[in-house]
């Protein structure tokens, strides 16, 4: 089972690694681990997406609370979720491709937002799942690099949230 | 007024009367400071010994142990000590010294990332950067180490802030922590869903934890049980949460428990586990124990209950407050006398046989009969680990008033004697005795300096066997005879002399011995005495 975890923190020297420790500590999965300040200085939110049976979901909620930098966690399963992926990617392209890689950056809702004479950078923002498909659409070309900030989400809007 | 003082000024806010520790480069101003005041330092001879004597005192005291080492191999001798603490819950405040602020990170001489070692197995640490920062640090490690779950915290303070002047010293009077409120209260509805499943039960028994001592319930459960007729058993934690010879225990759960005890938990029909993990060696198939039984878990930390096994009815709460909580409620539980009666039929029966014991030798069995016996009725009794922990949990009788402690969770060899030692400083009107075998004795060895300079008062016994009984046992049940790394050599060390050495009186039992006379002068020794019990290697648990 696929859970994201909306993890609230003490913006302090340490935590990440207290968090990330906890994770390899208790053998729970890290899918990916986002981390960044928040409206308020003082706080940083973590969204970590992880994997496991429903004790293990139950448990990892309950550790991190149990953790003394964390402010709040919130645990939501995808489908309530808005998430989002950045990736940019590092293509070589040629005459004969090049108008194959823009037209696949239409389709993709990606922007080309570097080039040289033979180098193009690309960037999308899209769930993971459309970030995937992006990145294997472009397989057919040549790949120089590929930089990924793993999921940030929060729950979607309801009416009686706090 | 500097950080060192400003420490010590905490100390004493906190009704801080003795730590121990070990002095060094960096704690220096911490030991300087201490001077003038009346908090007394106790200098151990190695630091995870300072953790266990802290252990002991905590155990004991109700209130955190406080430990003050210096940087680097100081910091890391403590890791033992807080990992044993952080295994059973024990409550300890862990102060060391860190190399100067602007060096950290750069490896110099007696430099450990502390704080990063010790992650996982601390409720909290802090590395304090900002001397300002030291009282309300202060204060929030004691409200943590003492609060919910109890737990070790360690502070780490680089020399520059011990000796850094602050700007203003204004303790906080009380803690404000927006990621830390731990649940003290059961919730209301679900102590009536508890009563109400007590009420439907033919066949309870209660489950008691370590949880049962650190949150000071003993009264309470003693009252609950005795008043509805549970029949209680016990993890090893558990121990003297009911007096062994009480008509409603039926002794500790487990691999290594009685065997009538996990029948009587097998065959409930509701099981409350109070302040207990349901850990491995507790419980050996968790995934089965909810089967046929309702299942009440009664834990102060969320995150143990449902950790191993899922519970029907999670109760999150300090056992003190639960029980009074509970003792408010009007319960009509069903009359189960002849489920009692069973139990004590088991009891009766199913208490295993002991291997032959070679004439030359001491029955363990009848010594540990004898010497709880003999015990002051309000004794203190720290038990090593090994098989001496095994025995004890089977034939050592905790009385109405006794305390049994060992190193339950970590397992942590060489922890009697420290512990005792700490355990009696915390209460020196009562008799304290610790048990260990030659190995767990040689362990923590060091430590009859400390006790004989400070005019420490306990018995120490220890079983020899020249052999280290425990892992010999695991070899031999499952993989070969031969055991290797479990001799210790049949000759040395010569208790005697080593009593000798440290100006303690020396006792020996063997199988020739008059039992009740040894004793007798063992236990009424002035001073700290080794009582050297010469036991069968072939001996089993």
């Amino acid at each position: 089972m696929k859970k994201i975890y909306s993890v609230l923190v003490e913006n302090r020297a340490g935590v990440l690694a207290k968090v990330a420790g906890l994770f390899s500590r208790r053998n729970f999965n890290i899918d990916s681990l986002v981390v960044g300040e928040t409206d308020a200085r003082d706080v940083s939110c973590m969204t970590i997406v992880s994997t496991g049976d429903e004790r293990t979901i139950e448990q990892i909620e309950k550790q991190l609370n149990k953790k003394l930098d964390v402010i709040k966690v919130k645990t939501f399963r995808e489908e309530d979720a808005i998430d989002r992926e950045l990736m940019l990617v590092k293509v070589k392209y040629n005459k004969s491709n090049r108008r194959d890689i823009m037209e696949n950056c239409e389709i993709c809702h990606a922007e080309i937002v570097d080039m040289s004479k033979s180098f193009m950078l690309i960037q999308i923002c899209d769930t993971t799942e459309k970030v995937e498909l992006f990145l294997q659409v472009l397989k057919g070309i040549s790949i120089v690099e590929v930089a990924r900030t793993g999921t940030v989400a929060l729950q979607k809007c309801r009416e009686n949230e706090r | 007024m500097n950080g060192a003082q400003a420490i010590v000024k905490c100390l004493e806010a906190e009704g801080v009367q003795e730590l121990y520790g070990y002095s060094g480069a960096a704690i220096c101003p911490l030991y300087d400071a201490l001077l003038s005041t009346k908090i007394k330092p106790v200098l151990v001879r190695q630091e995870q010994n300072a953790a266990h004597i802290a252990s002991g005192y905590a155990r004991m005291k109700g209130k955190a142990g406080v430990c003050v080492v210096t940087s680097g191999p100081g910091a890391t001798n403590l890791i033992t000590g807080i990992a044993t603490a952080f295994a059973d819950s024990i409550p300890l405040v862990c102060i060391t010294g860190q190399v100067v602020s602007s060096m950290i990170g750069s490896d110099v001489f007696q430099e450990a990332d502390i704080t990063g070692a010790v992650e996982s197995f601390v409720k909290y640490s802090y590395l304090v950067r900002d001397v300002n920062d030291l009282p309300r640090v202060m204060k929030e490690a004691f409200y943590i180490a003492e609060s919910g779950r109890r737990g070790p915290v360690l502070i780490d303070v680089p020399t520059d802030v011990l000796t850094a002047e602050l700007k203003k010293f204004n303790p906080p009077e009380t803690v404000q922590m927006r990621t830390y409120k731990p649940t003290v209260e059961g919730n209301a509805a679900q102590v009536k869903k508890v009563i109400k499943e007590l009420e439907k039960a033919e066949r309870p028994i209660m489950c008691v934890g370590g949880g049962v001592a650190l949150s000071g319930a003993i009264d309470e459960i003693r009252a609950f049980v005795r008043k509805h007729q549970i029949p209680v058993v016990s993890t090893m934690m558990g121990i003297g949460a009911m007096p062994t010879e009480d008509n409603l225990y039926f002794g500790m759960v487990g691999n290594n428990g009685r065997p009538y005890a996990n029948r009587a938990m097998n065959e409930a029909d509701l099981l409350l586990v109070v302040g207990a993990r349901v850990a491995d060696r507790a419980v050996n198939r968790p995934d089965l124990i909810t089967e046929n039984k309702i299942l009440v878990h009664i834990d102060v930390d969320p995150a143990e209950i449902g950790k191993n096994v899922g519970p029907t009815i999670p109760l999150v709460g300090d056992i003190k407050h639960v029980f009074q909580q509970i003792e408010k409620e009007e319960i009509h539980v069903k009359e189960h006398g002849a489920w009692l009666k069973t139990l004590m039929e088991y009891r009766l029966k199913m208490t295993e046989k002991r291997p032959k014991i070679g004439k030359q030798f001491v029955d363990v069995k009848l010594f540990l009969e004898k010497l709880s016996e003999r015990m002051d009725k309000d004794a203190i009794f720290v038990c090593d680990v090994g098989q001496n922990q095994i025995w004890s949990t089977h034939f050592f009788r905790v009385s109405e008033k006794g305390r049994f402690m060992t190193s339950g969770g970590m397992g942590t060899m060489g922890y009697a004697i420290p512990a005792a030692y700490g355990a009696s400083r915390a209460r020196p009107d009562r008799q304290a005795v610790a048990l260990c075998g030659d190995g767990g004795f040689q362990m923590s060895m060091c430590e009859l300096g400390t006790i004989a300079q400070y005019k420490g008062g306990i018995g120490i016994v220890v079983l020899r066997n020249n052999t280290l009984g425990m892992v010999m046992e695991t070899i031999r049940n499952l993989y070969d005879s031969r055991g290797t790394m479990v001799d210790l050599g049949a000759e040395w060390p010569d208790y005697k002399k080593i009593a000798e050495a440290y100006g303690m009186q020396y006792f020996s039992l063997d199988g020739a011995s008059d039992m009740e006379q040894v004793l007798y002068s063992f236990l009424h020794a002035e001073g700290t005495r080794i009582l050297e019990v010469s036991v069968d290697p072939q001996d089993r648990v």
